[in-house]
């Protein structure tokens, strides 16, 4: 009982505490679970960064359900996650109420409107970030990630094939098996050029 | 045939509705890898481009609230989507749909996580998505970029480039940027405001 409690105690915190993303949670998980509760170790605070990154879903919803299991098997995911959603909840359903009620006034509007520039620089970077991610570098790029992400934007802008992002996403995924299948074929010598 | 539909206005809240917007969340959920900006461009693309449900305005001023809100923004911008579509019930909705991938999908990866970590195959797969996500971002952010070149909005393109070299070359966090200008912002508007009221008092 009382690690059911632990676990979402510490989640609520990291929930509440989190303004800004995964970037923000992540040394929020650490400090909770590797040195207050000593539930993981360092290692497996890795792994658990590198399960993140490989899978989608916010960061620290991935660590309450891989924490979740680990500490109190599928019962304690589930507690842990939900005190981590908890906070944002209540909160999201507050400013959602307000946002309704008070957009159309003029100063809420100019406010919203004044920072979107912000939000249009931020998702700028984002992409800048990921795209260095997927090309490996910038310097020196990894050309099959280039090409796909040429086609993938010519795809996404093209106005001609009404795609869906899932889709196009799908496509990255099956060119990326295909890579690897040649691979395997020509390393098993089973192909040869 | 132009896919920048414009908003269609809200659906009908009914239970298929409900079910839509659960498998909307759910699908979108399932793709963002590599943080809240991933899922807040795949939303934009299906929820403004594609369903019509919410315009390009509304869903920046959902990323800006999503972002200064505690907790993840995937979760927090899928339930001011769900609430402007159908209220608590519809944030609540969204906000499961938004949780419910990862959690399947962490389930499954602690119990085989040691033999997938060095998979071949799943890597593989993956190196074909990352660049389809890093053009995904890139496409919506030249798309919301467009707007303030054709109005030739110069102070927003300024406010942009101003919070670039902030953000990507000097690293500085989001959060604090954009509550800075939300107190500069909201303290000319109350300043704006409170001038024009003493020339309205004045001229009576």
């Amino acid at each position: 009982m009382t690690l059911y409690l632990q676990l979402f105690l510490s989640f609520f915190q990291i929930g509440l505490f989190s303004i800004g993303g995964g970037y923000v949670a992540m040394p929020l998980i650490q400090s909770q679970t590797v040195y207050i509760h000593g539930w993981l170790t360092q290692a497996q605070f890795a792994d658990l960064i590198t399960i993140a990154e490989m899978t989608p879903g916010p960061i620290s919803i991935n660590a309450a359900t891989f924490i979740g299991i680990k500490i109190a098997g599928i019962p304690g995911a589930l507690i842990a996650t939900f005190g981590n959603v908890l906070p944002s909840f209540v909160i999201m359903l507050i400013l959602a109420k307000l946002y309704e009620r008070f957009r159309k006034q003029t100063i809420i509007r100019n406010v919203l409107t004044s920072v979107r520039p912000i939000v249009v620089a931020a998702i700028l970077t984002a992409g800048l970030i990921l795209l260095e991610f997927a090309l490996e570098s910038f310097k020196q790029p990894n050309i099959f990630a280039i090409i796909v992400f040429l086609m993938a934007y010519i795809l996404i802008n093209s106005k001609k094939v009404p795609m869906g992002p899932v889709a196009v996403l799908g496509i990255g995924g099956l060119i990326g098996l295909a890579k690897q299948g040649i691979i395997y074929l020509l390393e098993a010598g089973i192909v040869v050029i | 045939m132009n896919t920048e539909v414009k908003k269609k206005g809200k659906p009908e809240v009914n239970f298929k509705f409900f079910l839509r917007l659960f498998w909307e969340t759910f699908t979108l959920s399932m793709f963002t890898f590599g943080g809240g900006f991933v899922i807040i461009s795949l939303m934009r693309k299906k929820m403004v481009a594609k369903l019509g449900w919410i315009d390009q305005d509304e869903m920046m001023d959902f990323v800006v609230i999503a972002q200064s809100a505690p907790g993840s923004v995937s979760v927090n911008g899928s339930m001011m989507v769900g609430y402007h579509l159908a209220k608590t019930p519809g944030a609540l909705v969204a906000a499961f749909g938004t949780i419910l991938p990862p959690m399947l999908i962490l389930t499954g990866v602690s119990f085989i996580y040691t033999a997938v970590q060095h998979n071949v195959w799943i890597e593989a797969a993956f190196s074909g998505m990352r660049p389809v996500v890093a053009a995904i971002v890139m496409q919506v952010s030249w798309k919301l970029f467009k707007p303030f070149l054709k109005l030739k909005a110069f102070p927003a393109i300024l406010l942009f480039v101003i919070s670039f070299v902030l953000l990507y070359i000097l690293k500085i966090s989001m959060i604090i940027i954009i509550l800075v200008m939300l107190i500069l912002s909201t303290s000319a508007n109350l300043y704006e405001m409170r001038r024009k009221k003493k020339r309205m008092e004045e001229d009576v």
